[in-house]
């Protein structure tokens, strides 16, 4: 039987956390709420500690905290309205430019590319322009409402952005005009689409709402097998899996186990849950099942959840209840 | 007064934003919110089964969850007259529903409440204060949803699904402006 095993318990912010990232190398991690710190820690002996708090580099929330894929940066995205680039504990930049809350920001594969998302419904993408330069390279207004996260392709040069008007979006640059354009609108979820991951090859993406759902959406490109038609030859993406009836109340994230191909959720209420792909899935009408939940994985909602990148199987997830928790999935 | 609580909720608030609609109490408005406030029996969802955990919690009952609930909005003020959320029928004990806990044993309340006219441009701030006082206001966990009573406002969905998002809840609580608007129709009398 698989279950998930609480490995370790932390405590150090006061209030709401509301992100976890967990380091590129799996050996540290940095954590965020409502106090306005970030916290980075990592395993000394048989316990993880606080090495660092970042302080005074937000005046209000912080929503969510992405290290660089060279392990090098931290960005973290705050309700002040700005983005903060830091650099061996240092704020080295400050992106200002959205009118309100900052709620997420995303590295691209390379590093080259930064994209940040607001209650102002835009989307903006950076390019890293020096060490602590970065030039707004294209300002996104495809969204009718509050932009809730933003996640880069894991190999291209696409993003995925998931809003308040129940949709997900694609947008790629034009080798036309090289100008940033929304390909794709991804139609589904009748409420908040509250995040998104992609699989280890970026062929499919999950998504998760507050109308309690997942779904699993699969790309498919000009001239794919399936016989789905491609207009104007751009990848279209199609649901092809919705997972429901597990969760009792909105989902907060999502974490696509880009080793072990597991699907972690943060609801709610309450409960962590994974699924893994049935044996018998088919490429164009995949079957999840659900391999473990529990219930009670934290005593208030769970806000976000992540697998790590270098150890299969281990998890972190924060909640409202102000604490981090480490889980083990063992079968 | 209206016209301080309009100015500071257009300046730059997460949740109260947008409608500006007039705010003339009209007679017919008035016997509206007397006709709906009698129509709200909801039977049904009040979950007797699981009195198990109420009694955990220290409650009798689902009534006494509900009435508790009751006790501590009914003194919530109307943030543009000088009464109580009481004494305008905006919320009454049978828009309380104690529904069924979630799995992790937490108790799930929902609060319907009636905006005194159906175009109110404070409804989204009433819908705060309800959701403020209430989680303060209880020694323990608690799951809201919090909602207009259907067909009382023109934009019921819009706002019910904004003061349901617990990220523009808590980015509005960070507004000092709209945060003293709520601490003011929140605090208790001296």
């Amino acid at each position: 039987m698989v279950r998930l095993i609480l490995e370790h318990t932390l405590q150090g912010h006061k209030g709401r956390i509301w992100g976890v990232a967990w380091h590129p190398k799996g050996n540290s991690f940095a954590s965020c709420g409502e106090d306005k710190a970030i916290r980075i820690w990592s395993l000394s002996g048989n316990t993880w500690t606080t090495k660092t708090i970042l302080s005074d580099g937000h005046k209000r929330t912080i929503r969510e905290v992405r290290w660089s894929p060279c392990g090098e940066y931290l960005a973290s995205a705050s309700f002040d309205a700005t983005t903060a680039i830091w650099s061996k504990h240092e704020c080295t930049a400050t992106l200002e430019g959205h009118e309100n809350e900052v709620k997420s920001v995303s590295w691209s594969r390379s590093g080259g590319l930064l994209a940040t998302c607001s209650r102002d419904k835009s989307v903006w993408i950076w390019e890293v322009a020096g060490d602590d330069e970065f030039e707004c390279a294209a300002v996104l207004n495809a969204h009718s409402q509050d932009v809730k996260r933003v996640v880069w392709h894991p190999t291209k040069e696409v993003l995925a952005s998931a809003s308040y008007d129940n949709t997900i979006k694609m947008f790629a640059e034009s080798a036309l005009d090289s100008d940033w354009d929304c390909t794709a609108t991804l139609s589904s979820h009748t409420s908040t689409v509250w995040s998104i991951d992609f699989d280890a090859d970026g062929e499919r993406l999950v998504s998760c709402s507050d109308d309690a759902t997942l779904k699993i959406w699969r790309a498919y490109h000009p001239g794919n097998d399936a016989g789905i038609a491609t207009p104007d030859k751009t990848t279209v993406w199609k649901c092809v899996c919705t997972l429901s009836g597990e969760h009792s109340r909105a989902i907060y994230d999502v974490s696509w186990c880009k080793q072990t191909g597991l699907i972690a959720s943060a609801c709610g209420d309450d409960g962590i849950r994974i699924f893994k792909e049935c044996s018998d899935s088919k490429r164009d009408a995949p079957t999840f099942e659900l391999l473990t939940a529990e219930e009670s994985a934290h005593e208030q909602d769970v806000n976000a959840v992540e697998w790590n990148p270098v150890t299969a199987g281990q998890l972190i997830s924060c909640s409202d209840d102000g604490t981090i928790k480490i889980w083990k999935l063992q079968e | 007064m209206l016209s301080y609580i309009k100015r500071k909720l257009s300046e730059s608030d997460s949740v109260a934003g947008g409608s500006n609609n007039s705010n003339t109490t009209t007679a017919a408005a008035a016997e509206l919110v007397r006709k709906t406030s009698q129509m709200s029996l909801d039977n049904g969802t009040i979950a007797y089964g699981e009195d198990a955990l109420l009694h955990e919690l220290g409650y009798r009952n689902a009534t006494d969850l509900q009435e508790t609930i009751y006790d501590l909005l009914r003194t919530i003020r109307d943030p543009e007259k000088p009464c109580t959320l009481e004494d305008l029928n905006v919320i009454y004990e049978d828009g309380i529903f104690v529904m069924p806990p979630t799995r992790s044993n937490v108790s799930v309340v929902r609060i319907e409440f009636n905006p005194t006219v159906p175009h109110c441009s404070l409804a989204t701030l009433i819908g705060l204060c309800i959701r403020v006082k209430v989680e303060r206001g209880l020694p323990h966990n608690i799951k809201l949803d919090i909602y207009i009573k259907k067909g009382a406002h023109q934009t019921e969905e819009e706002i019910n699904k904004q003061i349901n998002d617990k990220e523009r809840i808590a980015a509005a609580m960070e507004n000092p402006n709209l945060c003293e608007l709520v601490e003011n129709c929140i605090k208790d009398e001296e």
